[in-house]
């Protein structure tokens, strides 16, 4: 009696271990599947904007208005735009300028944000979809959510993510503010930042900071559904000013589908030329200290860097 | 030859059970050094914990380092058990009993050090359940997490089921004192086995069936893994041929820590008897082919992108061949391929120190090839910025020598807890073969 009783868990033991493989592959994607529809996004925004239309926001940038702010002596002022609106955590621009070359030997100054790609690689691989598309075609993030694992990071073909590896450094009344995924204020230790397009402004009809921010008004916001866009100065036939200035998108051979758009150029419009010797200048943050970056060394013994685990916890 | 064969059964009960009852003080001293370097590396994670991975020397261009691409060397150490125990089952290959267990102890161990890499890289561990609560199908990262779950479970299993006989052995045997606690643990373990006919069709059934599923499931744990890496745009990840890569390339270093660790059991266990230079000889052939075959990925891989030379292809060829990262890539192809060809192909000197060698320095060459595959290309610019810098830090170091401690710690105490040679079953053999003999011999009488 007692050895027909063994022989039942036993053989319950052993069909549970043949079934397991099989049943956890077959659990797992209707559960995902499942858990998907509960999409990471702010539901409040969501439904007050339910009446207005669908946008299908994107940007252009006229390289040939872009000296990368060297003849107005000052640091590239679309990334210090950025930094004072959604107090970006030191070190980080996620609208960066980077100068790059021409075939000749000269150069060219090509702001960066974030290209909220239709095809996204950052969204195909998120594990937990923290970083999501909205109606709008924007890809945000939802740093309430991301478990820091910088997949995105490696899938973004572009270098456009930023991570907290430390305690974000940002200026005290950020703390304040009500958290947002579309402005990411206040910043979440371990978790992806990046450039958002600022949906908020938007909604309210205002450009983006790095738009509005541009003294050389460079940078159009437009929308492909409308099919116009705008600097803040000028309003122009999207497709049109596309076509005419021989628009191009940054890798399109990778397929991503990026929403923002390069007029090509080098500055022209305000007197650059490719050679020009005049320097680039970083940005700057008003807020944080020097060791913002600042690791620790291969040895715990080591004090030479004088790094100070203290500082880090501010 | 009938008393012989009880001699041989005897030793073999004794040898097999020697280490589960008797505590040498080299043991305790062995285990408490693993303790210690595991206690500093907890400290090292706790630091972490506290600081963010602003602890580490991973930065925004180098955001993946030491915990991922160990990650990918302790999955790789792990299909070494897959491999011994179906597919050397499945051939047929009678020499393989002996050391199938210490292959599967290998694969545990290893899966679960690999599976605690990547939580430890995680920035925000304390949100873990929502790999749960939303994970996406779509992401490579939770065909990660089912893979090397569903592996871990069944290679638990495929330990499990061949050991039943030995739990019952322990269990009968301890029935005579011994106290009471070890032996509701064994009768718990035994699950009530006898060793009736019955029994042991459903048994050799149930081990069947999992020879056959734990190969796909193994195959299919390490082709997950380089889908982490092959579906993104990067150069030198962006490969269709990555995922077979992978998984020859972690058969091949499952294959060389298997032989560290036979060499280890042989000498501290006293197993000269039954782990014999023609398990090392096998073993070391198997080796052999593998280490061609994974040249033969590793050739075809640069080759087709060194001929072409895309741009960033071509950054990270430099990088790797004569730039910074070019002492790695080529003390990877030394330690990897050149000294072990020459180790297991020119017989000079005693043959188990020799291959024991020659595994320790394929898996040295494995890991500094898990190096390469992730570091080098995290450092090639995608945008017109610098290359980009990666150096670790002693916390990083710490918690990544915890994991081999933690490696070696765990395969102690499965080795505590059962016997590393299936022994019961390796004594029917042993009485099969010499009834067979006998019958021989009575038939030609």
């Amino acid at each position: 009696m007692r050895r027909e009783d063994k022989s039942l868990t036993r053989r319950q033991f052993i069909k549970r271990a043949a079934g397991t493989a099989g049943f956890l592959a077959a659990l797992s994607s209707p559960l995902a599947l499942a858990l998907n529809q509960v999409k990471a996004s702010d539901s409040s925004s969501e439904s007050a904007s339910a009446k207005e239309k669908i946008r299908a926001w994107c940007m252009v940038i006229d390289l040939k208005k872009c000296e990368g702010c060297v003849t107005i002596d000052a640091s590239p002022q679309c990334t210090q735009a950025c930094i004072k609106g959604h107090f970006v955590p030191k070190g980080q621009e996620w609208i960066q300028v980077y100068e790059a070359e021409l075939p000749g030997g000269g150069s060219f100054f090509m702001p960066t944000p974030c290209y909220h790609c239709e095809n996204a690689p950052c969204v195909n691989v998120c594990p937990v979809a923290a970083t999501y598309h909205t109606k709008d075609g924007i890809v945000l993030i939802d740093q309430r959510r991301c478990i820091g694992c910088r997949f995105c990071i490696a899938a973004c073909p572009y270098h456009r993510r930023f991570f907290n590896w430390g305690t974000p450094q940002q200026p005290p009344e950020a703390l304040f503010a009500e958290y947002s995924p579309e402005t990411q204020v206040p910043a979440i230790k371990g978790t992806v930042m990046k450039c958002d397009f600022c949906p908020d402004m938007m909604r309210k009809g205002k450009l983006p900071y790095c738009a509005s921010g541009c003294p050389m008004k460079a940078i159009y916001m437009g929308d492909l559904n409308e099919d116009v866009a705008s600097n803040g100065v000028d309003v122009v036939q999207l497709s049109q000013f596309l076509d005419r200035n021989n628009a191009f998108r940054h890798k399109e051979d990778l397929g991503t589908q990026p929403r923002v758009y390069y007029l090509p150029g080098h500055g022209q419009s305000f007197g650059r030329t490719p050679d020009d010797s005049r320097e680039f200048k970083n940005p700057e943050w008003s807020w944080g200290g020097e060791d913002y970056e600042r690791r620790p060394s291969v040895w715990p013994w080591d004090k030479t860097d004088k790094w100070t685990w203290e500082a880090q916890l501010k | 030859m009938r008393s012989r064969a009880e001699d041989y059964s005897q030793r073999l009960t004794r040898i097999s059970l020697a280490p589960l009852t008797q505590t040498t003080r080299g043991f305790q001293l062995f285990v408490l050094a693993l303790l210690a370097v595991i206690a500093w590396g907890a400290y090292a994670y706790i630091v972490q914990l506290r600081y963010g991975l602003l602890a580490t020397g991973m930065n925004n261009t180098v955001s993946w380092g030491f915990y991922i691409f160990n990650f990918v060397f302790w999955i790789g150490v792990s299909h070494v058990g897959a491999l011994i125990s179906a597919i050397l089952r499945l051939t047929h290959a009678g020499w393989r009993t002996p050391i199938t267990r210490m292959g599967e102890l290998v694969t545990i161990s290893a899966l679960m050090i690999g599976a605690s890499m990547i939580f430890i890289d995680l920035g925000r561990p304390d949100r873990v359940l929502n790999l749960i609560w939303y994970g996406r199908f779509q992401s490579p990262l939770i065909w990660d997490l089912i893979g090397v779950t569903t592996y871990l479970v069944g290679s638990v299993v495929y330990l499990f089921l061949p050991s039943i006989p030995d739990f019952a052995f322990m269990r009968d045997r301890l029935k005579r004192g011994a106290s009471t606690l070890k032996l509701k643990i064994y009768t718990y373990l035994a699950v009530g086995w006898t060793g009736t006919p019955e029994q042991r069709e459903r048994l050799d059934r149930a081990s069947h069936i999992m020879t056959v599923m734990i190969i796909p499931v193994a195959i299919s744990v390490h082709t997950v893994v380089s889908f982490v890496f092959a579906m993104t745009l990067r150069p030198g990840w962006d490969a269709t041929a990555l995922a077979p890569n992978f998984v020859i390339g972690a058969l091949f270093s499952g294959i060389g820590a298997v032989l560290v660790v036979m060499a280890a059991f042989r000498k501290f266990y006293h197993l000269e008897e039954y782990i014999t230079k023609r398990h090392f000889r096998n073993m070391s052939y198997l080796l052999l082919v593998l280490l061609f075959a994974y040249f033969y990925f590793v050739l075809t891989e640069y080759l087709t992108v060194g001929y072409k030379l895309r741009i960033e292809e071509l950054h990270l060829f430099t990088l790797l061949l004569l730039g910074k990262n070019a002492l790695w890539f080529w003390s990877f192809f030394i330690s990897a391929f050149v000294i072990p060809v020459f180790l297991i192909l020119f017989p000079k000197g005693p043959i188990i120190p020799r291959l024991a060698v020659a595994g320790i320095l394929v898996n040295a060459g494995m890991w500094i090839k898990r190096f390469v595959i992730v570091i080098p290309t995290l450092q090639v610019p995608l945008m017109p910025f610098e290359f980009g810098n990666y150096t670790p830090t002693w916390v990083e170091i710490s918690i990544v020598a915890a994991g081999f401690a933690g490696f070696t710690l765990i395969l102690a105490i499965f080795a505590r807890i059962m016997p590393v040679m299936p022994f019961v079953e390796m004594t029917e053999e042993a009485e099969t073969e010499a009834s067979h003999q006998t019958g021989m011999l009575g038939r030609e009488r």
